[in-house]
């Protein structure tokens, strides 16, 4: 009798919706509500218990937490930095080639092509200070005769990260910015050389203004990627040593599952995700200021 | 002080040539139009000159200095580009004080002489604008601004009028003359606008596939066209031409028609030689409608019927049959005509032009 009263397009649309409902939504209010219980995972009842902001608080209020956010933050900085740099270089590089450029873009992608798994996997092995790649061959080349605890010296362990993580995406950065200088107008680079600019006052003052919004776009892309980085960490050092690779996701993911306490560990996730979001609309409002100055019409 | 000369200039793409050695003095201060149908290289040979564009082989001289080798900036020229080539982030008083930015002068200056050229160019109310917010009109015009406000030895223009309408490309026309008389600088023009070139010009160079076919004063490309290219280049309504035989004392068209040989050519012809015969619009004309008075020996008159007129007020394109196609006259003083009327037309012959067949070249007189 209801159904009558929905038009086609709705009754047709609604088995998309019922489906999309029940793997997002439904999971979502769900983890959102076990925010406000002590959920385990070992005892299924607690789930019915609510305590309110309690687990909030104690996320608030726990050190753990806040360092792993701070390194959180910090390898975004980094990772975004370097890939920022490298990719705007290899944009630049691969833009000048006159021959073979198609085969030099898909090569460029290829590290995307890899699961962040299988990065973690190569990393680590490369890493490895016994039978790792980079020792031997900073060995071979006489640079050094110690085995550099790559992975296992907390600071040099991030350092690693950092790397895997950076070859496994500056791609995301190259791309964009490469799109950028095919979509670019020529024009006003050869009119600044006309004016009197060096090459590299072209850049700074034609070129690069020209592919800011190309480069925050991919800000965007990758500062939701790196905020919830896990799989590569997970794998290369699972938050080790001691604790001094621990970035948010893999403190949820251990706060989850190892110790089970699954309500906690969604209430991190909630706040966890802010960072994303002030991240988002950061790199939006950049976006946006940089289009308006190139008086971009997209 | 700074010509501009070009030796035995060429441009190749791979094995393509597009510009086959070509050779030109500008002098000092000069403004120079170089014309031609479009892909002859007139774009291709003013990037060289910029240095946008590498050299195949010969030489540019700006100021008796080769600069071959020196890329754009060492060359001291402003180019306005046909897009324009605003910088987009940039206001209009950023754009046009960038290249003293970049020359390391103090704002105070720039500001100066960009004020100094925002009244040239009646752009004092839109400093503040950035392109986006421009009409077409209003971005030349800050191309032009930018062009200025660097002070060059040489201007170099691609075509900075064809994104205009017609009321305001005219407007422009005039200021780039008093601009011209104003900067004192050697200019290089390019247009495939004749008309520009005519008005603007000290001498027109008229390329043709990547070769010069004649250089000279507007009077001197109009009045003693070097080639047959060049007679049916410049000239609005273009000349009639016409394959003619010489053939005892006169030139035999292909319908038979008889025209007496002007006196003046009477001795470079030989009997039987094919020619292409010209004659400018201006000098055909309905007897009594003409331009010039003519010298009555060498009119010769003809009844043609006319086949339509294009009335343009102070006078009249009337088109004729004649030859077995349509010529076009000028008419002066106008008065109606109907098509198929038979007109009494008047053809100044010793304004006529003569051409060899196979080179093209303008016979001698
Ligand atoms: N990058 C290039 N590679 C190959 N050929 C080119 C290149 N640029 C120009 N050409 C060729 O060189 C010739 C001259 O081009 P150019 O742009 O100088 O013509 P133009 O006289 O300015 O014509 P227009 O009036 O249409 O602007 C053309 O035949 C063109 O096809
Ligand atoms: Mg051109």
């Amino acid at each position: 009798m209801k159904l009558k009263t929905l038009s086609a397009p709705a009754l047709l649309l609604l088995p998309a919706f019922v489906v999309l409902a029940a793997v997002i939504v439904l999971p979502l209010i769900f983890s959102f509500y076990s925010s406000f219980t002590p959920f385990r995972l070992t005892k299924p009842e607690t789930l019915c218990v609510f305590v309110g902001l309690r687990n909030y608080a104690t996320v608030l209020g726990n050190a753990e937490f806040w360092v792993a956010f701070g390194r959180t933050v910090l390898l975004l900085t980094v990772a975004l930095n370097a890939e920022m740099l490298l990719g705007l270089g290899l944009a630049l590089l691969v833009n000048k080639a006159t021959h073979g450029q198609r085969l030099l873009r898909t090569a460029m992608m290829f590290p995307m092509m890899f699961s962040p798994v299988l990065v973690g996997f190569q990393f680590k092995f490369l890493f490895n200070d016994n039978i790792g790649f980079v020792n031997n061959a900073l060995q071979s080349l006489g640079l050094t005769n110690q085995a550099i605890p790559w992975l296992i010296d907390g600071n040099l362990a991030l350092l690693s990260i950092i790397i895997a993580e950076v070859w496994s995406s500056t791609a995301v950065f190259a791309i964009l910015i490469l799109a950028g200088l095919l979509a670019m107008p020529k024009d006003p680079v050869e009119a600044a050389h006309v004016d009197g600019c060096t090459p590299w006052q072209t850049f700074r003052y034609v070129t690069w203004p020209y592919l800011m919004p190309f480069a925050f776009i991919a800000m965007t892309i990758r500062s939701l990627d790196v905020a919830r980085a896990y799989d590569i960490v997970k794998i290369m050092t699972d938050g080790g040593p001691a604790k001094r690779t621990e970035l948010l996701w893999t403190l949820v993911g251990r706060t989850a599952y190892a110790d089970a306490r699954m309500g906690l560990a969604n209430a991190m996730a909630y706040v966890a995700i802010l960072l994303s979001i002030v991240f988002t609309v950061y790199f939006f409002r950049k976006l946006a200021a940089a289009r308006q100055q190139i008086g971009a019409e997209w | 002080m700074a010509p501009v000369t070009l030796r035995k200039l060429v441009k190749r793409y791979g094995a393509l040539e597009v510009v086959h050695g070509i050779d030109l003095e500008v002098k000092d201060r000069e403004f120079i139009a170089l014309v031609g149908p479009s892909g002859c290289g007139k774009s291709t040979t003013l990037r060289m000159i910029a240095g946008l564009e590498d050299v195949s082989d010969g030489a540019i001289e700006i100021g008796g200095r080769k600069v071959n080798e020196l890329p754009p900036r060492a060359r001291n020229i402003s180019m306005v580009f046909q897009s324009y080539a605003l910088y987009p982030h940039m206001t209009v008083a950023e754009n046009m004080g960038f290249s003293l930015k970049i020359a390391g002068r103090k704002p105070d200056e720039i500001k100066a002489r960009v004020d100094e050229a925002a009244v040239i160019l009646d752009l004092g109310h839109l400093l503040e604008r950035r392109p986006s917010q421009l009409s077409g009109g209003q971005r030349q015009r800050v191309a032009m601004g930018r062009a200025i406000v660097r002070q060059p030895d040489v201007f170099l223009f691609d075509e900075p009028l064809s994104n205009l309408d017609a009321k305001l490309r005219t407007q422009v026309r005039t200021e780039i003359k008093k601009l011209h008389a104003r900067m004192q600088a050697t200019m290089i023009y390019v247009t495939h606008d004749q008309v520009e070139a005519m008005t603007l010009s000290d001498r027109i160079v008229i390329m043709r596939d990547g070769h010069i076919e004649q250089v000279g004063t507007p009077e001197e490309v109009f009045q003693r066209p070097a080639t047959k290219f060049v007679a049916g280049f410049i000239g609005s309504p273009p000349m009639n031409m016409d394959e003619a035989i010489v053939d005892n004392g006169a030139l035999v068209l292909a319908s038979g028609v008889r025209l007496p040989i002007p006196p003046r050519f009477a001795s470079a012809l030989r009997p039987g030689q094919k020619v292409t015969f010209g004659l400018r619009p201006d000098d055909i004309y309905p007897s009594g409608h003409g331009l010039h008075a003519g010298d009555p020996a060498a009119v010769h008159e003809v009844e043609l019927p006319v086949s339509i007129t294009e009335p343009l007020g102070n006078e009249t394109l009337v088109f004729i049959q004649f030859n077995g196609r349509d010529w076009v006259s000028r008419m002066l003083n106008p008065r109606p005509l109907t098509s198929g009327e038979k007109v009494r037309m008047s053809f100044d012959l010793s304004r006529a032009h003569l051409f060899d067949i196979d080179t093209g070249k303008a016979l001698e007189g």
